[in-house]
């Protein structure tokens, strides 16, 4: 046996190889045996429903009546896993939540494969059933997807994209635009998770912390708060890559709205505060995979607390702000001592400071 | 979070302010000089908490703004050198040279890399034989003892590969300078970071000199209040001297094995402040004994030519003479996003900081 091929009495566990290949190779992009096997061993496999089934060019769905929403992602996070997650689960967690966002129920998704010449097919075949769980777990099938190789060094690895499918029922209308004055500003948890826990694991930045990501599907969550609320939840939006900040600088300036926020009362897990301390980052500015924001009238907003609160993803739900008439397109933080500060958007990545 | 959260009480902080207000009867400028701590005021509005009577105008210790063009240049000149890894604290890599950034060098596939102290660079080093892995060591006081220790230990360990592109200074002949020069500031909160290193005694004759209060103080709200309270008192009696107020973290000797190791491996030298322009001992460079570790040696990178754009006022500004907003380019032709000097840049700058003041306005 040459040194590229697999041993399949290597392990105990059922081997599964492909061709007797122990790492991708551009042969299993180049649309031959060698791709039907990968397809057939690793991904049909995995994702098993009777939507991807036939392994036609596209799938074709069932849809009830609403409008349909479309959302996509893709996925290229390093370290590839990290505490609390990897980038299968958060490829199916990213687009259920972008679809969720829009106040969609989410029915399908499809995954597209960019793999790099040389990857361990054993990396492949976790990543690929960890987005299989998350899929299962979530009840939203990967309905037909996509596989190409690059030539090793015009890749980093694997990235995957996702794109997702959903039904909003009539009468729910969810748009940064919505926010209106009188509105509050929820979020469902703490802020800042998932990249302090990425963070935590990347070359050249270890330290050791307890804090894991955050990455969850939350259209279980944005489905009760429907149910409730129904046209009363204005926005929803999930603060991902930059940040609580960032996602509500956006919102205010689609609603030509000013968002006010109470520094005191953002939720921030202690290991996270005190990783951003050390970092000298702004934990309002860290992404986060498994949280949103929710916007709605005040009148409603402890009915809408609780619903949050009540759900399992949502138990440390927060009132952090509310909108306001003045400064329009800005987002205001009163700090704790009492302090008011313009919370902008950042020029490009959160650098860490010098000192 | 403990030994935090006790400093950002927000009573504490209002009782100290109103102590503040209830003691001055006429105007005080005061000059924070730490980047840190320009920060925090900025970030929590304590500034802005102040009675008018007390103004805070911002020093020059942000590390990234008085950093010589010239060096940013020859950082990046390094950074582009075939078989280099250029390693540096993430803010640096923003910082507009002549003709580009850092951050332009890595997309155009330079090595580029963030790293979080100078001992990650080293181990990187001791990892990556093949490589040249050189750390843009700038910096305070406070940064220039893990610097000192990363060359110390690169010596002890015979990492040839290994060197620091350095940009030190030190903070007493830059408060010095601006005396000198004429500042219009009646007393210095000085950055207590720099102090735990550093002890006090280098100020002691600063204040004699000047008969000015210099009060030692730390980056917390409760701090830069209980800082600003410290200095408008000594005014107010007419008293001056130093005074430590951070006395968690400060102690008249400082940090007795940092100086010694500081003293090891630095030697001080003349250095240029962007924008303020050469103060006599105001830095440090390694001694000829460590010299094997100096980038600036160890590559020969042509002659530096730095060309700073002419509507900027940054050295104006970083002296205390002159407000951002008052700069024809502000907000305008120089913005966070476009930046044409450093204090723009950093989230310590004074320019950056005043961005946001005026869209509160």
């Amino acid at each position: 046996m040459s040194a590229g091929v697999r041993d399949a009495a290597a392990g105990l566990a059922c081997p599964r190889p492909v061709s007797g290949y122990a790492h991708i190779v551009l042969g299993h992009g180049g649309g031959g045996r060698l791709t039907q096997r990968l397809v057939d061993d690793v991904f049909a496999r995995a994702f098993a429903n009777p939507a991807l089934a036939p392994l036609h060019d596209g799938a074709v769905l069932r849809v009830g009546a609403g409008r349909i929403a479309i959302s996509t992602d893709t996925f290229v996070v390093t370290p590839r896993w990290f505490p609390g997650g990897d980038l299968g689960s958060l490829a199916v967690h990213g687009t259920v939540n972008d679809l969720a966002m829009c106040g969609a129920r989410p029915i399908a998704l499809t995954a597209g494969f960019v793999l790099e010449e040389g990857l361990a097919l054993d990396e492949l075949e976790r990543l690929v059933d960890s987005m299989a769980a998350a899929a299962r777990d979530a009840g939203v099938p990967v309905v037909t997807g996509d596989t190409k190789v690059v030539d090793r060094g015009r890749g980093d690895g694997v990235f995957v994209n996702t794109t997702g499918v959903g039904v909003v029922p009539d009468g729910i209308t969810i748009a940064p635009a919505r926010a209106a004055p009188g509105d509050v500003v929820l979020v469902s948890g703490t802020l800042g998770d998932h990249g302090i826990a990425v963070l935590s694991v990347r070359d050249g930045m270890g330290f050791e912390s307890a804090v894991r990501s955050d990455s969850a599907a939350l259209h279980g969550m944005v489905g009760a708060l429907l149910a409730a609320l129904g046209g009363d939840v204005h926005v929803l939006r999930d603060p991902t890559r930059g940040g609580a900040a960032s996602a509500l600088n956006e919102i205010a300036r689609s609603a030509a709205a000013g968002v006010a926020i109470d520094e005191a009362s953002l939720p921030v897990a202690a290991p996270v505060q005190a990783a951003c301390e050390l970092l000298g980052l702004d934990p309002l500015y860290v992404a986060n995979e498994g949280k949103l924001l929710a916007f709605v009238p005040a009148a409603r907003a402890d009915e809408a607390l609780a619903v949050l609160r009540a759900h399992p993803l949502g138990r440390a739900a927060a009132r952090i702000g509310h909108v306001v008439a003045d400064h329009p397109g800005r987002v205001v933080l009163r700090s704790r001592i009492g302090g008011r500060r313009i919370v902008d958007l950042l020029s490009g990545e959160q650098l860490p400071r010098i000192c | 979070m403990k030994f935090v959260d006790e400093y950002r009480d927000a009573a504490a902080v209002r009782r100290l302010v109103a102590t503040i207000a209830a003691r001055v009867t006429r105007p005080w400028t005061l000059m924070e000089v730490c980047g840190g701590q320009t920060h925090t005021l900025v970030r929590t509005g304590l500034d802005r908490m102040l009675p008018d009577a007390v103004t805070l105008v911002h020093g020059p210790g942000c590390p990234v703004c008085v950093t010589p063009l010239e060096q940013i240049d020859r950082a990046i000149a390094i950074a582009r050198t075939p078989g280099v890894t250029f390693t540096s604290f993430g803010d640096m890599l923003r910082v507009p040279g002549s003709d580009t950034d850092l951050l332009a060098v890595k997309a155009a596939g330079g090595d580029v890399r963030i790293v979080y102290s100078p001992l990650d660079a080293l181990r990187l080093a001791e990892r990556r034989p093949d490589r040249e892995v050189v750390f843009f060591a700038v910096g305070f006081e406070t940064t220039a003892p893990a610097n000192a220790m990363a060359v110390w230990l690169a010596a002890r360990r015979g990492v040839r590969n290994f060197s620091i592109l350095g940009s030190h200074a030190r903070v007493p002949p830059a408060i010095e300078a601006l005396l000198a020069d004429g500042a219009r500031v009646q007393a210095f909160l000085a950055a207590g970071h720099v102090c735990a290193v550093m002890g006090w005694d280098e100020y002691e004759p600063i204040a004699e000199r000047h008969r000015l209060p210099i009060v030692i103080t730390g980056f917390e709200p409760i701090d830069l209040a209980h800082g600003v309270l410290a200095a408008v008192t000594a005014l107010e009696a007419g008293r001056h001297g130093v005074e430590n107020v951070y006395a968690r973290a400060v102690t008249r000797d400082g940090n007795v094995a940092a100086r010694r190791l500081l003293a090891e491996v630095f030697e001080d030298c003349d250095r240029a402040w962007r924008g303020i322009g050469t103060i006599p001992a105001s830095g440090w460079r390694l001694r000829p004994a460590y010299a094997a570790w100096d980038a600036e040696r160890r590559f020969d990178v042509g002659a530096i030519a730095p060309r700073e754009p002419a509507e900027c006022i940054a050295g104006a500004v970083l002296r205390g003479a002159a407000r951002p907003d008052r700069c024809p380019a502000f907000g305008t032709r120089c913005t966070p996003d476009h930046p044409l000097g450093a204090p723009m840049v950093s989230s310590e700058g004074a320019c950056a900081a005043y961005v946001h003041v005026a869209a509160l306005a």
